[in-house]
């Protein structure tokens, strides 16, 4: 259910990012979703792979600072309001998301949404009451 | 103590065998090196006015810039043919100094290392790690040989190659390890990413040096490796390391003075100061042939401790922790900064490893203090304002510690330069223009 998601420090400098993702390539590793928070000074890139370890493994031997994060991808409903249903369900049960960001999943052409929060497990908990289905992380990675 | 009848003598025929080896250096000096018999003559100074260790104090100093000129042989005062090993301190401005060293300079020496790695508790019994450079460098070639003459098995490790260091510090039993403390702070940070608990290791002393360094460092280094931290003195010009060394009382490092006769002046004016005062440390290498070094201003800043005799039986006079150079000082905006000060405020901030870089710059008439931290994994968060209040809580602490606002920079690691091991602190872009 929790998915593993790889944080990596970028420098604010041009070819960092292509550098980053220049490693993952090499190692051969796929990535399936990605999102980049970033200030004026630094960034922090966040991606979910195909092959977690093998991504970490090949961005620490050339020395990037890394870090493994359990986020949670929820599908979210067609429609108008689907993700606002979503969020109010959390809201409902006090939970706060530190950051979120959005794909759209090929398979099935509905939107994927990675959520960060505070407390994982409450999280799952509050969604599961609300009848959210929350995706396994294998369906994640294999995307 | 290796040599506890040097160490431990009776101050009193201290002083009177300094006095006796002042007399034969400067009769040395002004025999054999031109530049000595110049200073002199200039001063008005002889030989026979030197008739004991008190008497120091009449004779010019030497200046860096001068040992510089006599490039590359001036400063001998053997012939090459009683030369046995040459030396130089690393030349980043222009010509290096060259240093010269007679057999007995070289036991000498020996001696005097093999003393600092007494001072920790080293014996024959012990693995001495030694991850200084060896080469031009003094700081590997100096400790092999203090390693040798005290009996101990010298690993001829050099700088570099972090992850065979620990391997072989694991594997053969190293019991004492000798680099900069940056650099054991760097082999703490590979052995935690090889997954090596350096906290099950025999090591049971260090000898750290050929950079300032803090107690707040101390204290790291003492967390990550299981040992007692030493702060080891020496440079190039005077010898190498091994000119003076903490003992396991960790408060002050004993000056090997029946060699190397310690001063404090005045940076400005010269004058000595008294013990228990901040100024320039200044040497005389009384013993020394090759080369032989009156009053050599090390632009180090130091005072001799003021105290009693140390518990360790010890009698030579002590010198605290380096506290800068006349010449590292920075002046942002009216305010004095040493890199040592910010290093301090760094490694107190939890996770923070002190590799860092101060970049000074000016804009229109203003100084600008940038500091780039390289974040570790121990530092990194996932989430912006996380990392965004570590920097804020980095530039408030240099706030308050040196009242100096600088700009914090985060960046990635390994992008600071590192020259054998040694940490380049300071790029002061001021003086470009």
């Amino acid at each position: 259910m929790k998915v593993r998601q790889i944080s990596i420090f970028l420098e604010n400098r041009s070819g960092r990012l292509a550098s980053v993702l220049k490693e993952v390539g090499r190692a051969g590793v796929n990535i399936r979703a990605l999102s980049l928070a970033d200030t004026s000074d630094f960034g922090i890139l966040r991606l979910i792979v195909d092959d977690v370890d093998k991504g970490v493994q090949a961005l620490k031997s050339t020395g990037h600072t890394v870090s493994l994060t359990e986020v949670l991808a929820v599908e979210v409903p067609d429609r108008p309001g689907g993700l606002a249903g979503i969020l109010d369900a959390l809201s409902a049960a006090g939970l706060n998301v530190e950051y979120m960001y959005a794909f759209v999943c090929r398979a099935t052409d509905k939107a994927v949404v990675v959520f960060r929060f505070e407390d994982v497990d409450a999280a799952i908990a509050a969604l599961k009451k609300a009848g959210i289905s929350i995706l396994p992380a294998e369906t994640v990675y294999s995307l | 103590m290796f040599n506890p009848q040097a160490e431990a003598m009776p101050v009193k025929e201290l002083r009177k065998l300094q006095g006796e080896r002042l007399k034969a250096l400067v009769a040395r000096a002004y025999e054999n090196v031109p530049f000595y018999r110049a200073k002199f003559d200039a001063q008005g100074v002889k030989p026979g006015d030197i008739r004991g260790i008190e008497d120091v104090a009449k004779l010019p100093f030497t200046l860096k810039p001068e040992f510089r000129e006599q490039y590359p042989f001036g400063m001998f005062a053997a012939p090459m043919k009683d030369i046995v090993r040459i030396h130089a301190s690393s030349g980043t401005t222009g010509k290096p100094t060259v240093v010269g060293y007679t057999k007995n300079d070289v036991d000498n020496w020996a001696e005097c290392a093999a003393r600092s790695l007494a001072c920790g508790g080293a014996t024959a019994h012990d693995v001495v790690q030694i991850a200084y450079g060896y080469g031009l460098f003094t700081g590997g070639l100096g400790m092999h040989y203090g390693a040798e003459r005290l009996g101990a098995a010298a690993l001829p490790m050099s700088s570099g190659n972090t992850e065979k260091q620990i391997m072989l510090m694991k594997d053969f039993g190293v019991t004492v390890l000798c680099c900069t403390p940056s650099y054991a702070l760097q082999i703490a940070e590979v052995a935690a990413q090889m997954g090596e608990d350096l906290l099950k290791l025999p090591l049971k002393s260090g000898h750290f040096g050929a950079e300032p360094w803090t107690e707040a460092m101390r204290k790291r280094i003492e967390e990550l490796f299981p040992l007692k931290a030493l702060d080891i003195y020496g440079l190039s010009e005077v010898a190498g390391p091994g000119v003076a060394n903490e003992c396991l009382e960790q408060h002050g490092l004993h000056v090997f003075e029946d060699h190397f006769y310690p001063e404090i002046i005045d940076p400005e004016t010269g004058d000595p100061l008294p013990d228990g005062q901040k100024g320039e440390l200044v040497f005389t290498c009384l013993t020394k042939e090759g080369v032989p070094l009156i009053r050599y201003r090390t632009r180090d800043i130091t005072m001799i401790l003021d105290e009693g005799p140390c518990p360790c039986g010890r009698t030579s006079r002590k010198i605290a922790r380096l506290m800068g150079r006349t010449d590292d000082m920075l002046i942002i905006r009216g305010i004095n900064v040493f890199p040592s000060q910010v290093e301090d405020v760094l490694v107190r901030i939890e996770g923070v490893h002190p590799q860092y870089l101060i970049v000074v710059d000016r804009q229109g008439n203003l100084d600008t203090m940038e500091i780039k931290v390289e974040v570790t994994e121990a530092l990194f968060s996932d989430e912006v304002k996380k990392l965004e209040a570590l920097r804020d809580k980095i530039h408030h602490q240099i706030k308050t510690m040196l009242n100096v606002s600088a700009k914090i920079t985060l960046v990635e690691p390994n992008t600071i330069e590192r020259t054998l091991g040694k940490a380049k602190r300071v790029l002061d872009r001021r003086k470009l223009t």
